[in-house]
């Protein structure tokens, strides 16, 4: 709407600004906009407000909204169809899908995952699933602060950049690598020299019982978790522990603290909410993993106490079973171990977001004690 | 006593700050060296199973020597065409809604938080529900439904690539300073015009790397397609039927027992890598030089 007669512009009334006062060229603000909150600014309001292009802007608007919508469209989708196709199994088995075992009949052993006989149930997925997530964090989080503490306060400047750029790269190899390197070079590393290791001098706690051949199993799982989280904790880690300010880690060095007591009560005590959001999103990453583990747990649906021995994960059933389920129950049921991962994700995920905006949202850094 | 205390102390202190440098160090180490072990040994077996058949051939059968994958590659492209048609659009548009209209609104943080919460999703759950969305029921009169097809496999990596694009998108579009949005509108802009055409083109070297970074994220992808592209050994470009892609073809090949097929899959990971490395370093050559070099 180019040829429309330009008004009076005045910050105080710009409602007048649709009535075409019929003096082209006379609107020169008398007082000049304040620019303070510029998103609010009158003046682009009324500019926006204006003419016979409303109707465009007004239709481009709509689009951006109904874009921005489908997303949220896209999350409700996802979950009703979670639901709707997990009844079968919810009906069958309700809660306790998610805890009981079954006797089989003709064996009399415990089994959890029984397709062919109609036997479901998620315990040891779930088992699975958190003993190798947390055995990864165990592996990843001191490394990854270790990372965090090397890149932000002690490595020279020439260095940081091609080491930040190498745990980005990290991050973006794909899961499905990941996995075909730890099948073929870490787990017969494992299988060879380090699991009769453990096996030797720590299968007294009967954790590490090497009764298991083949070298795949948590141990494995948890290992290439750790290298796969890494990146992200570290990343996320360096990033609270920059945002934690100069003067803390100044008045600790001028009161006579070496390096290492200037990070660990200057940096770390002020990051530490920060760095907690950090490991929990490396928790959410590490649950949600598929590829790598499936290739490396040895997918066998059974709970042994020993680290060492086959296991599966949520992730892994799902990824293994699903294209080639036996009936409508057992799908219902991988549906269901997936909704269940969808939400123990997004509970983590949550609760990270939270204190990692805790911390970097301009939280004030605390006195210390 | 007190000078041998302090002494003592102080070569205590001495000593932890020493042992901590240390450890930060070997953390490095210890972080760098599982990559750097990846990559060495993946250039190593790729490089010597990658010929130009591996470019132009289809797989050949278990137990004969040779073949390629050609058709992965095709599958793939064809895949993540298909996923930035999606997610690119919508996820600009959902951005520019963000920054531009919704700002500060509660509709805008509530679409924020679901992004964060899709961005969340495990891409196995997405596969999961795009399977119960269009695999499983058969629509008579809705094209793409009740079999596996590429076309399925394409709308699970579009929607992945959703949430990045769109806060990517977000957070440039905010970089923008206001006086050009106002000069724009100033000059009798219509609002649809200063947004796409100066707004978005001033942040547009920050849009296209968000775009890059979802498209590297989603071309390594495997759990989504296991049951919606489902692979295919032969040619297809059709969206309609199961096709092959790079990352599934890798999975598959890597767990058979034959070893022809474990060298194409070694040779398939360093084709991809390589693109994901070129990709993801574009990306921060294109950050480094300054995002908004055309804004002030």
């Amino acid at each position: 709407m180019v040829t429309a007669p330009v008004p009076d512009i005045r910050i105080t009334q710009p409602q007048r600004a649709t009535e075409s006062s019929g003096e082209p060229g006379s609107g020169t603000p008398r007082q000049r906009p304040k620019r303070a909150s510029a998103e609010n600014s009158e003046v682009r309001r009324f500019l926006m407000g204006r003419g016979n292009s409303a109707v465009a802007d007004r239709g481009f608007q709509w689009l951006m909204v109904l874009c921005a919508l489908s997303i949220f469209g896209i999350v409700v989708l996802i979950v009703t169809e979670l639901i709707l196709r997990s009844q079968l199994t919810w009906h069958a088995f309700g809660f306790k899908f998610f805890f009981s075992s079954f006797v089989d009949p003709d064996t009399k052993k415990t089994t959890y995952w029984d397709p062919v006989n109609g036997h479901f149930s998620a315990l040891p997925f779930i088992y699975g699933t958190l003993v190798s997530s947390f055995l990864a964090l165990l592996l990843a989080v001191p490394l990854a602060i270790g990372v965090a503490v090397f890149l932000t306060e002690m490595c020279p400047r020439g260095l940081r950049g091609p080491l930040a750029f190498l745990s980005e790269l990290l991050a973006a190899i794909p899961s499905v690598i990941y996995g075909l390197w730890a099948m073929y070079v870490l787990v017969p590393i494992l299988r060879e020299h380090i699991n009769p290791l453990l096996g030797q001098y720590l299968g007294w706690t009967g954790l590490f019982a090497d009764d298991n051949p083949t070298g795949l199993g948590f141990v494995a799982a948890g290992i290439i978790l750790a290298i796969m989280i890494l990146p992200i904790i570290s990343s996320l880690t360096r990033e609270v522990m920059s945002a934690v300010p100069h003067s803390q880690r100044e008045a600790a060095l001028a009161l006579g603290a070496t390096r290492w007591e200037m990070i660990r009560m200057g940096v770390l005590r002020n990051a530490r909410i920060g760095i907690v959001g950090a490991i929990i999103l490396g928790l959410g990453r590490a649950l949600g993993e598929t590829m790598a583990v499936t290739m490396v747990i040895g997918n066998s649906p059974e709970i042994h106490r020993s680290l060492l021995s086959n296991g599966t994960s949520m992730s892994a059933v799902i990824a293994n079973e699903y294209a080639e389920a036996v009936s409508d129950l057992h799908l219902s049921a991988l549906t269901e171990i997936g909704l269940a991962l969808f939400i123990l994700t997004i509970i983590v995920n949550a609760l990270a977001r939270v204190l990692v905006w805790a911390v970097t949202r301009g939280a004030p850094a605390q006195v210390l004690h | 006593m007190r000078t041998e205390y302090s002494d003592w102390r102080s070569r205590w202190r001495t000593m932890t700050d020493r042992l901590a440098t240390g450890l930060a160090i070997l953390a490095t180490a210890v972080v760098v060296a599982p990559l750097v072990a990846i990559f060495i040994y993946l250039v190593y077996k790729g490089a010597r199973s990658l010929n130009v058949a591996f470019f132009t051939q289809l797989p050949k059968p278990p137990g004969e020597a040779g073949g390629g994958m050609a058709n992965a590659m095709l599958g793939s492209a064809v895949l993540l065409a298909l996923a930035s048609a999606i997610g690119v659009p919508v996820g600009i548009a959902a951005g520019i809604h963000l920054a531009e209209f919704g700002r500060g609104t509660r509709l805008a943080n509530a679409i924020r938080f679901t992004a964060d919460v899709l961005n969340g999703v495990p891409s196995i759950v997405m596969g999961v529900a795009v399977y119960a969305l269009i695999i499983k029921p058969k629509i008579a009169w809705l094209p793409f439904t009740g079999h596996f097809s590429a076309f399925s496999g394409g709308v699970a990596l579009g929607i992945m690539m959703i949430p990045t694009v769109c806060c990517t998108t977000e957070e440039m579009l905010l970089m923008v300073p206001h006086s050009i949005r106002e000069a724009a509108l100033g000059l009798g802009a219509p609002n649809w015009k200063s947004v796409l055409s100066i707004t978005v083109r001033t942040a547009s070297p920050g849009i296209i790397t968000g775009c890059m970074l979802a498209f590297a994220r989603v071309a390594g992808e495997t759990a989504p397609l296991i049951f919606t592209a489902f692979g295919n050994a032969f040619w297809n470009s059709n969206l309609n039927r199961p096709i092959a892609a790079l990352p599934l073809q890798i999975y598959v090949y890597a767990l058979s027992p034959y070893d022809d097929w474990r060298r194409l899959a070694w040779a398939g990971s360093l084709v991809l890598i390589v693109l994901i490395v070129l990709a993801v370093s574009l990306v921060r050559y294109v950050a480094s030089r300054g995002v908004l070099k055309g804004a002030s």
